[in-house]
């Protein structure tokens, strides 16, 4: 659909703040008194705290207050868990080790906070870090992730009999009775790598205790407002009304803000309630890469069963997840691996084994992808190797299997994320598969450029995968929309933003519906004083569940609008009509009313208002899917690999994608090439490493190599098709994870196609040069 | 990351600064453009007790080509001036050929010439480049001074004869006899990043047969490696394919000592300065031919 | 007691006087004694250059300097480009190529592109996607930047 808005490519209303310098991001936020934090952070992965002394800190001049674990008293408490167990999975274990704030008696991960300092400024703050002495015993670091599952002789929990986090199996058919009618069976063991987020702003925390008021007010880097409200409410026995969190312009998100109960949003809000301070805490980019959120590290034992014609039979996936030292986020990573492994293609029998074991390592929670790209890069390698047993093209064997249109609504077997059995909604997967190869001409490329480039020593390969993503999970968004007598329109939700152009793609839907002016519409997002429900920035969920419910609250307001309006002008509803930023009359141009001034008619100061009837121009709606909508897409890359560095170089990137009904075309190119931005970071630059003791050797950029503009391919060529979501009136699917999914296998297959007279296999999704040569030298023998 | 306290020096001379550092000793140290000094002081793993800041002192940033051919250039001269100047370029076209692999423009805009080579990073450009071209490097302390060559200079990784009480001033690069032809190359995953092998290199012919080369070996290496192979099979020869192909794997195989870490194995930095030492050798010796 | 040092720089066409810690990095000093919040910082080792200015006319990351190094110096900020009414060119292009997200790098990426517009005013895209390889950008993926600085340049010549 579109509209004069809806559909167009308008420009961004929030740019002209952030671009001069005038957009309020968290370190902007100054009050009178405040005071700023810093944590002592754990340089050992798994030690027995014997004593954290602070009291040369706490003689520091210019220091506050130190605080460690005992000094919180009852206060400190694990958890509560953010996302609930797997329970309803079928025999699903699980065993919760929520979050502590703050390190008691034994510390898990290097990076685990184990004291905060309250000091005038952070020099002075880091200065005193310095004076605490911590007396541990150190234990064996448990970091390999089969062993972790295996071996019970060092536990991390220690009242858990092993560093089993969880055992999550689920079944569709019967794989084992499939696997015997095979032709083919490919088994291969896969690595998935750890990788960063790395917005470019680190997290940071303000938090300030107003006595007087009973009140608390808290800017957060958060992407999810709600939820930290909620817990710290609890936590200090407030009623919500009582925490006001605002959310402000946030420099990147990617996943890891959305993590509630760290040591910041449980610690520092009960800090300043003592003190009566205002405290801020900026994290640093170190403490970012030690212990902020970051995901990936799965080791997958995978095999597929076939004919000989390529049609799969089935899949079995027994996979290892590091969810690292506790498990805060429950199952959602690994889940969304599962359905992912099997949402693209026709696979009647499926097994799929999760064994999530603990680590000594930094919580494991979702980025971009959030265990989709795991899932996408395991299947899409499970078809390469498949296709070379077979003598396949990879293009062939992809066109054999995957779904088509009349199959959906397809119900897949296996509960996901949200814990409802995963239902793949629409697409036409096969269609994006044949665009896109089309698109970097496929048949071209193996009937002439490649054998040319051959026969000039150049190293030339072709890479050609297919996805989906699911999008748009529940449980429910929200929005208020108001006309206010100025005639200008406001939007609050309690979703949050951190770039995806929400202020504008939400104007867009309410300027059509209300016919005002884009520009006049200010979208306010995660300030719970403005509104107060929802559950947060993740899931490619925004224009989804957000722009629904968006729709149905204009809906709302307009069929207002024309109730008072026929009232105030005297005339039948259905003479009444939209005029831009006016209500007017058919066929009677002189008989109108500004938005503005109706709406003030809305709110009689005095007088009799009929049952029933709300005041203003204002609506509140909701809206909670069924169950997700799944985006589709292909992508195709060229890459160039010099035969002496091996520095793969990416010739040409294509991606086809679907996501429905496009709200604001330009921003969504700009989600898919940041998406795959991150992609192709993950695949051959960034990588955390953690070494046999659990430090982390990539704590700064300077190891962990993020893509440059140079490392990019010239052009991103783009190509779209819009199936319109069964699931929400306005067709739409996420998109904002898309990006990230298809750049590694369709890497790693270029790759193996690069040198194809060589048995080379890419088990890891991490490349580098040097990893190549080693890949290409094992196989040249 | 905030730094450390440290006091705070900010001579305005030479005589000055060399008093301050004497009075400090140990305890002073000199900072320059600071783009390698202050990301470490940033994660508190460097912390000095004092810095002696050099940005004020004018008299140390200067480029003075000499009637010899030779050019002198001081401590203070940032890289980037040294990158664009036209008589450094006519003179020693391996600097400015170096000058933009070296991180990043804002960087090279503060880092300074004399401050890289005193920082001495096995990872960095310039100590690598000041050996190959046998710089001589003056380092002054109060009331003393002496050369060193820049081989004798980096003793190890980030270390060099330069005392506490003392500073690098100066660096002189002398001329190049004609029919001398010079290259650096190298292999990093980004463009600005660290390599993880590089290669400098020097030729001077006479007539067909080499006279003299110097060849270094970067990233592979506690300090920037100068071939004693090079010399040994080229020195008086013809530089043939085969020949240069000698002196690849002589290098690789018995010169360096690269390590292994997550960016790279040592055994693929062996294969990239067998590929290198030949492209390098090749790219110096054609310049060479040319008249240098 | 900690010793403190006067520092007097022009900031954006202002000259402020203040006295600072040595230790003070400019970033820090730009910012929050300043008040000038639009030079942002992103790791703090000169390797984001999302806290980049400019200093007497040249980009450089005011994370890898400290405040007391400026004295006496002449330095610009993003807040000297342009208004939310009244955008700079580059700006104006930025905006109408998305050429933002977050838009917390995007600071450092102006910083570093008007002095490069200057020097370069006809820039290829190659010559473009050089330019900014030091500030890194995570969520735009670098493409629609790229076509903001040819699209500036060339309305920027265009004026002249």
């Amino acid at each position: 659909m579109t509209g004069k808005y809806f559909g167009q490519p308008i420009k961004r209303l929030e740019d002209k703040f952030l671009l001069t310098g005038n957009a309020k991001f968290i370190d902007d936020i100054e009050i009178p008194g405040m005071l700023h934090a810093a944590f002592l952070r754990s340089d050992f992965a798994h030690a027995r705290i014997n004593k954290i002394d602070v009291t040369e800190a706490r003689k520091h001049p210019g220091v506050v207050a130190v605080y460690t674990a005992e000094d919180f008293g009852d206060y400190w408490k694990v958890g509560p868990l953010q996302v609930p167990p797997p329970f309803a999975i079928k025999d699903a274990k699980f065993n919760a080790r929520p979050l502590p704030p703050i390190a008691k008696d034994k510390i898990r991960f290097s990076g685990e906070p184990l004291a905060v300092v309250i000091a005038e400024s952070r020099y002075i703050a880091e200065d005193a870090l310095e004076d605490i002495v911590v007396d541990v015993e150190m234990l064996p670091a448990v970091c390999n992730l089969e062993k972790a599952y295996e071996d019970t002789s060092v536990l991390i929990h220690e009242d858990l009999p092993s560093n089993v986090a969880a055992l999550v199996k689920q079944e569709s058919g019967n794989y084992e009775e499939a696997k015997k009618k095979a032709d083919v069976v490919v088994s291969k063991r896969i690595l998935v790598e750890h990788v960063a987020a790395a917005a470019m702003e680190n997290r940071g925390f303000v938090v300030n205790w107003d006595e007087r008021n009973q009140e608390l007010t808290v800017w957060a880097t958060t992407q999810s407002p709600l939820t930290i409200r909620g817990t710290m409410a609890r936590g200090l026995g407030l009623a919500e009304s009582q925490v006001h969190v605002i959310t402000p312009f946030i420099g990147g998100g990617f996943g890891p803000k959305v993590m509630s109960s760290q040591a910041d949003d449980v610690l520092l809000p009960w800090i300043s309630k003592q003190l009566q301070r205002p405290i801020k805490w900026l994290e640093d980019r170190r403490e970012n890469f030690l212990a902020t959120t970051s995901e990936r590290d799965q080791v997958h034992h995978c095999e597929i069963a076939l004919k000989k014609d390529g049609t799969i039979l089935g899949v079995k996936d027994i996979f290892y997840h590091n969810t690292g030292a506790y498990d805060p986020y429950g199952m959602t990573v690994p889940l969304n691996t599962q359905t992912h492994t099997v949402s693209n293609y026709r696979v009647p029998n499926y097994y799929t084994e999760i064994r999530m074991v603990f680590t000594n390592q930094m919580v494991v929670t979702p980025v971009r992808g959030a265990g989709r790209s795991e899932g996408v890069f395991v299947m899409e390698r499970m078809m390469d190797f498949a296709a070379r047993k077979l003598g396949m093209d990879p293009a062939e064997i992809r066109r054999k299997n995957l779904l088509k249109p009349n199959e959906f609504p397809l119900k897949t077997g296996v509960l996901g994320q949200d814990f409802v059995e995963g239902v793949l909604d629409s697409g036409d997967y096969l269609d994006n598969f044949e665009k896109c190869l089309k698109m970097v001409e496929y048949d071209k490329f193996r009937k002439e450029i490649q054998p040319k480039a051959r026969k000039d020593g150049k190293r030339l390969g072709i890479g050609v995968v297919a996805f989906t993503e699911g999008t748009a999970v529940g449980p429910y968004e929200g929005c208020r929309i108001t006309v206010s007598t100025n005639g200008k329109v406001s939007m609050s939700t309690g979703y949050s933003s951190q770039g995806q152009g929400h202020f504008t793609v939400f104007a867009q839907i309410i300027a059509d519906f209300l016919n005002v002016k884009v520009e006049d519409v200010k979208v306010i997002t995660g300030d719970t004083a403005h509104f107060a429900w929802g559950a947060g920035t993740f899931a490619s969920r925004g224009a989804t569940l957000v722009g629904t419910a968006t729709y149905l609250a204009a809906q709302k307001v307009r069929a207002k609008i024309f109730t008072t309006a026929s009232k105030v002008l005297g005339v039948p509803e259905d003479q009444v009509e939209l005029c831009t930023g006016s209500v007017c009359v058919k066929g009677q141009p002189e008989k109108s009313i500004s938005l503005g001034d109706l709406a003030g008619r809305a709110n009689p100061m005095r007088g009799v208002v009929e049952p029933g009837v709300e005041p203003g121009l204002e609506a509140t709606a909701y809206y909670g899917p069924p169950h997700g909508a799944t985006g589709s897409g292909a992508c195709a890359v060229i890459v160039n690999v010099d035969p002496e560095t091996y520095k793969p170089k990416i010739e040409r990137f294509v991606i086809v994608h679907d996501c429905g009904e496009v709200i604001n075309p330009l921003l969504l190119d700009g989600q898919i090439q940041g998406g795959v931005s991150m992609g192709i970071g993950n695949t051959l630059y960034e990588r955390l490493v953690y070494d046999e003791n659990g430090q982390l050797l990539t704590a700064s950029f300077m190891d962990y190599l993020m893509p440059q503009a140079t490392d990019m391919p010239t052009k991103i060529e783009m190509g779209h098709n819009h199936t319109k979501s069964p699931l929400n009136p306005l067709g739409i699917k996420g998109v904002g994870e898309a990006g990230a999914l298809p750049p590694g296998p369709a890497i790693a297959q270029a790759l193996e196609d690069a040198f194809s007279e060589y048995p080379v296999e890419i088990l890891e999704s991490n490349l580098n040069p040097s990893l190549i040569y080693e890949t290409i030298k094992k196989a040249r023998g | 990351m905030k730094p450390v306290k440290f006091d705070y020096y900010a001579p305005t001379s030479v005589p000055e600064a060399l008093d301050t550092l004497n009075e400090l000793g140990y305890d002073g140290k000199v900072i320059a453009g600071g783009q390698s000094l202050i990301a470490a002081m940033n994660f508190r793993m460097a912390r000095p007790a004092a810095l002696v800041d050099l940005n004020g002192v004018p008299e140390l940033s200067y480029i003075k080509p000499n009637p010899d051919g030779s050019i002198a250039i001081g401590t203070m001269t940032r890289v980037n001036t040294v990158e664009y100047d036209q008589e450094v370029a006519k003179r020693f076209p391996l600097l400015p050929e170096v000058a933009k692999f070296i991180a990043h423009p804002a960087i090279r805009r503060r880092g300074t010439f004399g401050g890289a080579i005193a920082h001495a990073d096995p990872a960095g450009q310039l100590p690598s480049i000041a050996v190959v071209m046998d710089a001589n490097v003056l380092i002054r302390g109060k009331g003393k001074e002496r050369w060193v060559k820049a081989p004798e200079l980096i003793i190890g990784p980030f270390m060099t004869t330069i005392e506490p009480d003392e500073m690098l001033a100066e660096v002189v690069l002398t001329a190049n006899p004609p029919y001398t032809g010079s290259n650096y190359m190298q292999v990093s995953r980004q463009n600005g990043g660290y390599a993880q092998a590089a290669v400098a290199s020097i030729v001077n012919l006479d007539g067909e047969k080499v006279k003299n080369v110097r060849l270094v070996l970067m990233s592979v290496g506690e300090v920037p490696i100068l071939s004693q192979k090079a010399v040994e099979i080229l020195v008086g020869q013809k530089p043939t394919p085969e020949a240069l192909k000698e002196v690849s794997e002589a290098c690789a195989s018995s010169e360096i000592d690269p390590a292994t870490d997550i960016h790279a194995t040592a055994d693929y930095r062996r294969t990239l300065i067998r590929t290198l030492v030949g492209r390098s050798l090749t790219e110096s010796i054609a310049r060479a031919k040319k008249g240098g | 007691m900690t010793k403190l040092f006067p520092v007097s720089v022009k900031v954006n066409g202002k000259v402020y006087e203040r006295e600072v810690e040595a230790r003070m990095l400019l970033s820090d000093f730009l910012r929050h004694e300043l008040g000038l919040m639009g030079t942002h910082v992103g790791c703090e080792h000169g390797i984001c250059g999302a806290c980049t200015v400019l200093f007497d006319g040249e980009a450089v990351r005011s994370c890898l300097m400290f405040a007391v190094q400026a004295s006496g110096h002449e330095i610009q900020t993003v807040e000297s480009l342009g208004t939310p009414e009244n955008l700079h060119p580059l700006q104006q292009a930025f905006h109408e190529k998305h050429a933002l997200q977050c838009g917390f790098c995007t600071p450092g990426f102006l910083m570093t592109l008007v002095p490069f517009l200057e020097k370069n005013p006809h820039p290829t895209e190659e010559e473009a996607r050089e330019a900014i390889d030091g500030n890194i950008c995570r969520c735009t993926g670098y493409e629609k930047i790229v076509e903001a600085v040819i699209d500036a340049a060339d309305k920027m010549s265009h004026k002249k």
